[in-house]
């Protein structure tokens, strides 16, 4: 029987495991040097804030995996042996692969800056880090965030339920500024500060001051004001965890290089997930992406490659969420934080400042490219349809109240956004 | 510099502890509460119609002021910090503690109301001598240990009604639908039914009778003294026994279909009520084990059997072999017992059978024809035990088990180890009639929304039903269960925006390949199969 080994039980890793079971009878074996069970990496948050244990981020029962012969083996992959297709473990064993599926996922980065590996500085992305944060902000009353980004919010957010005094350093004018377009940017920077947190904007990290013991005292910004603090949490982005693979035949760039069909320059290995690094980008998309979604969308593409079915991961239109605090946000299809030039938008905010809708159409042809919802849920099968059909904006305008999924009884705004937009459409017509 | 921390410790920490305010606000309702217990001690109370107004209106003031404190001054949105390191919502030994304090005093209450104060026949003493004024401006008449419980209840779903209002600002759904508890347990469960006690006279009594409670839920609805005082308080009465009968076989299937059982269960219930606000730190107590939902299945659906057979017999004890007292017969009754069960089962399992779990089908087919071979047995022998067994014995110890023990001491006392929902989910006969409905011919379903579900588990952890939601969004497959009580909280803690309950049309309800979006369409159509 053909064995399937599958390095990392994140989203990536499980769904293809979970795919290859429902279309085959192989040899499943996953390793995890980070958990015993599959747990969602982005309920993390919500244990440290007390919403949830541990337990509660398994998406499935323990006994699903013995049930669906899945076998998890907790050990760290210290090499890979593509000649003889073997693996070698850290507890001693070593496993025999027919077929290898790399789905290691992310490290947090640091960018050489002096201090990052003192005491008390730390990123956020594992099991580990949690534990570690967890042991690390114990006597914390000041702690500093560096990176506006999703973790950066995230770790904020979690920080403050334990009545920390948060400082947040983003290099950007606003926040999340390299993806979102000035106006949503500034309405997560008013909701952060809502939320007490000293938001610096365009304000970037020199040092880490450390103490005697080696434990963070302060950080030093690059217009030179040192802020004290007893914690620095580094958010600016995760590469890669292709460490174990350096001295292999397996090509690797930033992530883990393989064609649209998810393989490895070796025969019988594939990389998925935030590890996999596309030798072309695919459409707009980033070579490596590192969300929930395309690690589990590339994970459904490589079952079907491994169950005889070679499949090309050609994702749909773009799409992604998430939460700052209290405001949900959703996107489809592309927003650019800078317009290209032959984009124009249409921009709605609700008068309290935490709801707002953005759609960005072509100037030329008026066909509807991607918007943002923030502080609004809309339904992802529609806005996916019109992205799919290529849909004209005054279409989208139009349809605008039939893809609401705010919850019942919610006030509804697509009356004043419609009225508006098409005014505005007209006005950037005349 | 934003400078939140109030309190002098130096170092950050899980947000377990009490703040100033809800210590303080805690205290004031212990006062409250204080007060009623120097009253069960027999402690005399002077003005008793002050003391109590004082100890309800403390209460009160102590619940809403922690809700201030704990929810005005932030921003509106989930309020979850901390649910899992604080000891009462966590199973810790103030949970215990609770569980303890609750249980002990349903078991009083149900089995031992003498030590309330409950004086049969003379002057109460106690709890319930302190809540005779109020009681006798009401209905005229002394409390008894029912009307404490009542009155304590209603002010239990009125001020945690609105702490939860509160607390969920944000939901419009939240906010009416707790209007809509708070509204039904003031009025249809405490006020008009002791306004109602106030028409009666020598000659023409009605029974106690909360409308919004539905058979079986009140299992009692049909016994004999309630029958006799329903038809001897002429039209009024008969109305009220006919909307009692209408609200089994037609109120409660035409809500049911249009939105669900949460019509009931979480808009005007009174054990969803107090379940739904007072309940509701415990809501993540549930068990949502594969495990628990099938002992779920097994039990409650016992105790529809149980109810049918039950009510079935006592119906049957008091009526007569011709309609000389009553107009129905014993055998026409039988007859339409068997009738309506056959409707109902043929309709199930040959129709709807696709929609039944393989245990509910076996489970369907196996209490169906006990029933049937029961009522067969006794129209063809002629005994006049129905069913071979006492009449008197099965509604006693229905009372007993499901009515006290289940329902109250269970029910309510332990939510602070099983969650707000174990009598609805594992016990309530009307939950699993309106669910059977709900699962087989609503509209109602919690649909999710493409590709954005991120397997959190928000929405299974605080589901109170103890529904795994995660196991359908993770799937794209919308949610269609019979536990389902609507309560909406699922939807609200989704960071993703991934749920949405709604009354939709029967096509595509129940996916049968369902698929979550993101890949090419061609992947998509093989992830279908």
């Amino acid at each position: 029987m053909e064995h399937v080994i599958i390095i990392g039980n994140g989203i990536a890793g499980v769904t293809a495991a979970r795919h290859i079971r429902k279309l085959s009878d192989k040899q499943i074996t996953i390793i995890s040097k980070e958990s015993d069970h599959f747990f969602s990496r982005t309920a993390l948050m919500y244990i440290y804030m007390g919403h949830m244990k541990y337990e509660h981020t398994k998406p499935y029962e323990d006994h699903f995996w013995a049930k669906n012969r899945l076998e998890l083996l907790r050990d760290t992959v210290l090499s890979v042996n593509t000649d003889t297709r073997e693996l070698q473990l850290e507890k001693g064993t070593v496993l025999t692969y027919d077929q290898l599926i790399l789905a290691t996922g992310s490290r947090p980065n640091a960018f050489g800056w002096p201090g990052q590996n003192a005491k008390g500085v730390q990123g956020l992305y594992s099991l580990q880090d949690l534990e570690l944060l967890e042991e690390n902000t114990k006597h914390t009353r000041h702690a500093v965030i560096v990176g506006g980004g999703l973790i950066g919010i995230e770790l904020a957010e979690m920080l403050r339920t334990r009545h920390m005094d948060v400082t947040m350093l983003v290099r950007e004018k606003d926040f999340w500024g390299g993806v979102l377009p000035p106006k949503e940017a500034q309405l997560v920077g008013r909701h952060i500060r809502e939320h007490h947190i000293d938001l610096r904007l365009e304000t970037e990290l020199e040092e880490i001051l450390t103490d005697e013991h080696n434990q963070v005292k302060a950080v030093k910004t690059k217009s030179g004001e040192d802020i004290s603090c007893g914690f620095v949490g580094l958010t600016v982005g995760v590469h890669p965890n292709i460490g174990f693979l350096q001295n292999s035949p397996i090509e690797t760039d930033r992530g883990i290089l393989v064609n649209r069909a998810l393989e490895t320059n070796v025969p019988g290995v594939y990389a998925i997930g935030d590890c996999a690094q596309q030798r072309e980008a695919i459409g707009e998309r980033k070579p490596v992406e590192q969300v929930w979604y395309t690690g589990r969308m590339m994970g459904e593409t490589v079952a079907q490659t491994i169950c005889g079915n070679r499949m090309e991961y050609a994702p749909g239109p773009w799409f992604n969420s998430a939460k700052f605090f209290d405001i949900e946000y959703q996107t489809y299809g592309w927003v650019w934080a800078k317009p290209k030039e032959n984009e124009a938008s249409l921009y709605w905010e609700h008068e309290d400042g935490k709801k707002c809708l953005r759609l960005v159409y072509d100037k030329d042809s008026m066909r509807f490219l991607g918007l943002n919802a923030f502080g609004l849920r809309l339904r992802h099968e529609l806005c996916d349809a019109w992205l799919k059909k290529e849909a004209s904006i005054d279409h989208v305008i139009e349809a605008l109240p039939s893809a609401n999924f705010d919850p019942e009884f919610y006030q509804k705004h697509e009356q004043d956004i419609m009225r508006q937009f098409s005014k505005n459409l007209k006005t950037a017509a005349a | 510099m934003s400078e939140v921390k109030k309190n002098m410790a130096l170092t950050g920490e899980p947000p377990a502890a009490l703040s100033a305010g809800q210590k303080g606000a805690t205290a004031l309702g212990m006062l409250g509460l204080g007060v009623l217990l120097l009253a069960v001690f027999n402690v005399h109370f002077p003005n008793k119609g002050l003391w109590l107004s004082l100890s309800l209106c403390t209460m009160v003031a102590g619940i809403i002021w922690f809700a201030q404190v704990t929810y005005a001054g932030k921003p509106s949105g989930i309020k979850n910090d901390g649910v899992w390191f604080k000891s009462i919502s966590s199973r810790g030994l103030w949970a215990w503690f609770f569980a303890l304090f609750i249980t002990g005093f349903y078991v009083v209450l149900y089995f031992f109301p003498q030590y309330l104060g409950l004086v049969k026949d003379g002057e109460n003493t106690g709890i319930i001598a302190l809540f005779d004024p109020l009681s006798k401006a009401l209905s005229g008449n002394p409390a008894s240990q029912w009307f404490v419980y009542g009155t304590l209840y209603t002010i239990a779903i009125f001020a945690f009604g609105i702490k939860f209002i509160w607390k969920y600002r944000h939901n419009r759904y939240e906010v009416i639908r707790t209007v809509s508890v708070m509204f039904f347990q003031t009025a249809f469960a405490f006020i008009i039914p002791e306004l109602m006690a106030r028409l009666n006279s020598e000659s023409w009594s009605l029974p106690y009778y909360d409308l919004k409670n539905i058979w079986p839920l009140n299992y009692y609805n049909f016994e004999q003294y309630r029958i006799d005082s329903f038809i001897s308080a002429g039209t009024v009465g008969t109305a009220l026994l006919i909307f009692g009968i209408l609200s089994i076989f037609v109120i409660t299937p035409v809500l049911t279909y249009k939105y669900g059982k949460r019509w009931y269960c979480s808009w005007v219930c009174g054990c969803g009520g107090l379940a739904e606000t007072a309940g509701d730190p415990f809501r993540q107590l549930s068990d949502k084990s594969v495990r628990a939902w099938k002992i779920e299945r097994w039990m409650v659906h016992s105790v529809v059997v149980f109810v049918t057979i039950m009510t079935t017999a006592v119906v049957h004890s008091y009526l007569g072999e011709d309609s000389g007292k009553y107009w129905l017969t014993r055998s026409t009754f039988l007859v339409g017992v068997a009738a309506v069960l056959t409707l109902v089962f043929v309709w199930a399992v040959v129709f709807k059978r696709d929609k039944l779990q393989k245990d509910a089908r076996y489970g369907a087919i196996g209490f169906f024809v006990v029933i049937m071979t029961l009522i067969g047995i006794h129209l063809f022998s002629g005994t006049q035990q129905v069913f071979l067994l006492e009449a008197e014995k099965l509604r006693s110890s229905y009372g007993f088990l499901i009515g006290a023990v289940f329902s109250g001491v269970i029910g309510v006392g332990f939510y602070p180890l099983m969650g707000s929902r174990v009598w609805c989910r594992f016990g309530c006969p009307m939950a699993a009639i309106l669910g059977f409905q709900q699962k087989l011919f609503s509209k109602f379903k919690i649909s999710t929304n493409g590709g954005q579900c991120i397997s959190c588990g928000n929405c299974s952890t605080y589901c109170e039903m103890g529904i795994d939601v995660r196991a359908y969004a993770q799937k794209g497959q919308n949610i269609v269960r019979s536990s389902c009580v609507g309560c909406g909280i699922c939807s609200a803690v989704c960071p993703r925006g991934v749920l949405k309950l709604e009354n939709d049309s029967h096509k595509g309800r129940v996916d049968e390949s369902p698929v979550l979006l993101g890949n090419a369409d061609n992947l998509l159509d093989l992830l279908k199969k």
